[in-house]
């Protein structure tokens, strides 16, 4: 086989910034437990008992974001991580037993009509 | 784990907390084509990168000769918010301009109320892989056609013809750059979306029983 170009490369321009794995995760990239979507909402099961062995600084800020339910996209906006960053630190949370974490709301058939009318609505009124 | 279930009020409950309801779409094209710039547009944040990880299950399909010992990495995606009051947020998600991204698309399009496929009439054929995906996924899509310029090149008809689509699918122009704009494409997706359920229940209602 042999040895592409450059421009055959896959992690091209075109694909966008590509980084690496963060230390701040010791190389991890993907969460302990189930997939988190983007738009699940994640709250802290109870502020009061959190055991911080084991948990890093970045862990404890992730974790006062979610005193309030917060969509897992705002979380990693609102820390300046990367979102993979954060899923593995959530993950890490939800391990621990420290957060409950809500699949997204499906905004998809006749059930949610309601909704959709509200995004319109919404939508109208920007 | 509790699990959230709408109440009539449009709340989700978790713990007895309510929960804001998130919906998202997704905003799909040819890399360069405004995705980012729309988003940018209409959101209430200023379009934040977010990082997707790519582990071996997506390489493998393209030439990675060069990175055979390195089975992660991660590739940038940009999204945005809409706010309506505390209850609702929609989400703006640009897709990865790229095929050999698509296992991110599936999971970017799940669950999503539907898509805008951003099309640049200089580069029609960049957004067919788009259009195919979510034709095939039976995502509900509206094609918004960018004028760069303001400068209408080609008809409507002429787009739609060019990329065959069927005719319940809306075709618009905008202005990617322009609120207003990308206001009246999101409304366009959302009263789609609406008309095909309300099509669907006909149907269902009309059905034969057996």
């Amino acid at each position: 086989m042999p040895v592409p170009s450059a421009e055959d490369r896959w992690f091209d321009a075109a694909a966008g910034p590509i980084v690496r794995p963060y230390a701040m995760t010791r190389g991890r990239t993907r969460p302990l437990g189930a997939a988190l979507d983007l738009v699940s909402i994640v709250v802290a099961a109870d502020p009061a008992s959190v055991d911080r062995y084991g948990l890093d600084p970045e862990h404890l800020d992730v974790l006062a974001l979610c005193r309030r339910p917060t969509p897992v996209a705002d979380i990693a906006s609102e820390i300046d991580l990367p979102l993979g960053v954060v899923r593995v630190l959530l993950g890490d949370l939800r391990h621990k037993g420290l957060i409950e974490v809500c699949p997204p709301t499906s905004s998809a058939g006749p059930a949610n009509e309601r909704i959709l009318r509200q995004v319109l609505d919404g939508l109208r009124g920007l | 784990m509790a699990y959230a279930d709408s109440d009539p009020n449009g709340h989700s409950d978790l713990n007895g907390r309510v929960v804001p309801i998130a919906v998202k779409i997704i905003v799909a094209g040819g890399f360069g084509v405004g995705k980012t710039t729309l988003i940018g547009s209409i959101s209430e944040i200023r379009p934040l990168r977010t990082e997707e990880v790519l582990t071996d299950r997506s390489i493998g399909v393209d030439n990675t000769i060069l990175i055979e010992d390195k089975t992660t990495t991660t590739v940038a995606m940009d999204f945005g918010r809409i706010s309506f009051g505390d209850s609702l947020v929609l989400y703006l998600f640009g897709t990865p301009g790229q095929e050999r991204f698509w296992f991110m698309w599936d999971e970017l399009s799940f669950g999503s109320l539907g898509a805008v496929v951003l099309a640049d009439t200089r580069r029609l054929a960049d957004c067919f892989a788009s259009i195919d995906y979510f034709e095939q996924r039976q995502i509900k899509f509206v094609v918004a056609v960018n004028c760069f310029d303001g400068a209408m090149r080609h008809e409507i008809s002429d787009v739609r013809n060019a990329l065959d689509l069927d005719p319940e699918v809306p075709v618009v122009l905008c202005d990617a750059r322009r609120r207003e704009s990308a206001k009246k494409v999101l409304m366009t997706l959302v009263e789609h979306v609406l008309q095909s359920i309300s099509a669907e229940v006909g149907r269902d209602e009309s059905a034969p029983v057996h």
